[in-house]
């Protein structure tokens, strides 16, 4: 079970959290104007890298709110956790 | 190819069974083939054995960065079924059910492919409903499927437990008599014995690292670990590694890889005669002829290429497997792994050609793709050779994401399938 660092709450078991997949999928600013192959990429096409990830993960039995996690998905070892808003480490 | 009968038996016994050949060559990689196939699980191999014998090609590689059946062909529950709701994955999942039903004979290969039928368990009006719904949809297209009463389940199940007083008390079942389960590793070994006999050859240890194309976008070959191989047809079926191989031709997937867990049981004498599975509360448990109980967890939460996941998935699925029966309350848990699966959005496999002229694809079956092995085998190997789709597995195309015309099984089902 993966060791998650809420930057709110500290060190919790993964059991407290629920996933948000990938970070930084950003909708467009003018939905209007996105083609469909830029709707395909948004809706459903992602990294799934092997290696350094950026994922989204909500707190959601401890303070509810959602950060941000850097985590190798070969090792899954965490390297850092950061808020909403701030630039990937 | 030396073949297997009881003749062949009697015979090699005399002599100490000092005359059995291996199975199938080690050869080293040639410069180029008329056909690479990435990835040596069942699919590939498969693939690679319908393409020889039904197409006709004999220069043949596939490629394995491990070795044959060592990725999710050697991980999955060995569950096999074609219940599935939508037409197209009715169409396709029962093609590879008749192909399941001569396969021992056509490989002259006992991959122990028994019908022993698969229960589904509900627990609940919905669970209800929508089974009900899946029988009715099945038998319009040709499949098997009949619901149960909890009476008529526990007769089918034995040591199933319909008391009603349980937390989520069983209140019904569908079940495909000719569902059931077979031998995962045979299905590997028979596909590469046969393949290896048509010519095909069967390359282990050998990691594609790159995907060359010519001016025009077409494929000429890949870069290994063993050198490069060239070859003007590529057909990728790399399962939980499919976004990392299709990465090297510039392709983006709408794949994403997730650990899904399975665990057996020490082995016992034969006490448990199909396959049960419970969506609702989450569990897949069926005895393989070993005698170890074969249990399928969860999938964990986030991806992972790590092939193995946290306990907390495959408690979660203990909790119900002793809830449905008690009777398996005091048995020990043997070994517990992970493989990864690479999941689509709609829940449904990605079968066909690419926007890459040469390049075909195999991925997307998530947790469910081991019961549609021959299907999926026979109908990739069409596609490469006619650099066409066979009409069956058409829908199941790369463009249906953009084009918004999902296969939407995950909603069907309701939980990973």
């Amino acid at each position: 079970m993966l060791l998650i660092p809420c930057p709110y709450c500290g060190n919790r078991p993964e059991i407290e959290f629920a996933y948000g997949g990938e970070a930084h999928v950003v909708r467009a600013a003018d939905p209007g104007q996105v083609d469909d192959a830029g709707w395909t990429e948004f809706l459903y096409c992602r990294n799934n890298p092997r290696g350094d990830h950026a994922e989204r993960w909500r707190h959601a039995y401890g303070c509810g709110r959602f950060f941000n996690v850097k985590r190798n998905t070969y090792t899954d070892h965490i390297e850092a956790s950061y808020r909403i808003g701030e630039t990937r480490p | 190819m030396q073949r297997y009968s009881a003749l062949a038996l009697i015979r090699q016994s005399i002599n100490g069974h000092k005359g059995w050949k291996p199975q199938w060559r080690e050869p080293e990689p040639k410069r180029s083939y008329d056909a690479i196939i990435v990835g040596g699980g069942g699919h590939g191999l498969g693939a690679a054995y319908y393409l020889a014998r039904k197409h006709g090609m004999r220069n043949i590689a596939v490629l394995e960065k491990g070795w044959i059946g060592g990725g999710n062909t050697g991980r999955n529950t060995t569950i096999i079924r074609s219940n599935y709701l939508f037409d197209e994955s009715a169409a396709l999942y029962d093609h590879a059910l008749k192909l399941w039903e001569g396969l021992s004979q056509e490989l002259n290969y006992n991959v122990m492919f028994s019908q022993r039928g698969v229960l589904m368990v509900a627990h609940n009006v919905h669970d209800e409903q929508s089974f009900k719904r899946h029988v009715s949809a099945n038998r319009l297209n040709g499949v098997d499927n009949e619901w149960l009463t909890p009476e008529q389940a526990k007769e089918f199940c034995p040591p199933l437990n319909i008391a009603p007083g349980m937390r989520h008390a069983v209140t019904g079942a569908a079940l495909q008599r000719r569902a059931g389960t077979a031998r995962h590793d045979a299905v590997a070994w028979g596909y590469a014995r046969a393949a290896d006999a048509l010519g095909v050859d069967i390359i282990q240890n050998c990691e594609v690292t790159g995907i060359e194309r010519d001016a025009s976008g077409h494929v000429t070959g890949v870069q290994t670990t063993r050198g490069p191989i060239a070859s003007r047809r590529i057909g990728v079926s790399a399962a939980g590694s499919t976004s990392l191989v299709m990465a090297m031709a510039g392709l983006r997937m709408p794949l994403e890889s997730y650990p899904l867990q399975a665990l057996v049981s020490e082995p016992v004498k034969p006490i448990f005669p199909c396959v049960v599975m419970s969506n609702t509360i989450h569990a897949y448990i069926s005895q393989s002829d070993k005698g170890e109980l074969v249990i399928g967890a969860g999938t964990d939460a986030y991806i992972s290429y790590s092939q193995r996941g946290a306990l907390h998935i495959p408690m979660h699925t203990l909790e119900a497997i002793c809830e449905l029966f008690p009777i398996f309350r005091r048995m020990r848990m043997m070994r517990n792994w992970g493989g990864i699966v690479d999941v689509t959005p709609d829940r449904s496999p990605i079968l066909g050609k690419t926007p890459v002229p040469g390049l075909y694809v195999n991925c997307g079956w998530g947790t469910g793709g081991f019961k549609a092995t021959p299907g999926s085998a026979d109908l990739f190997a069409y596609t490469i050779a006619r650099d066409e789709p066979h009409p069956i597995n058409a829908p199941f195309n790369l463009e249906r994401f953009g084009a918004g015309r999902l296969i939407d099984e995950a909603a069907a089902a309701a939980v990973a399938h």
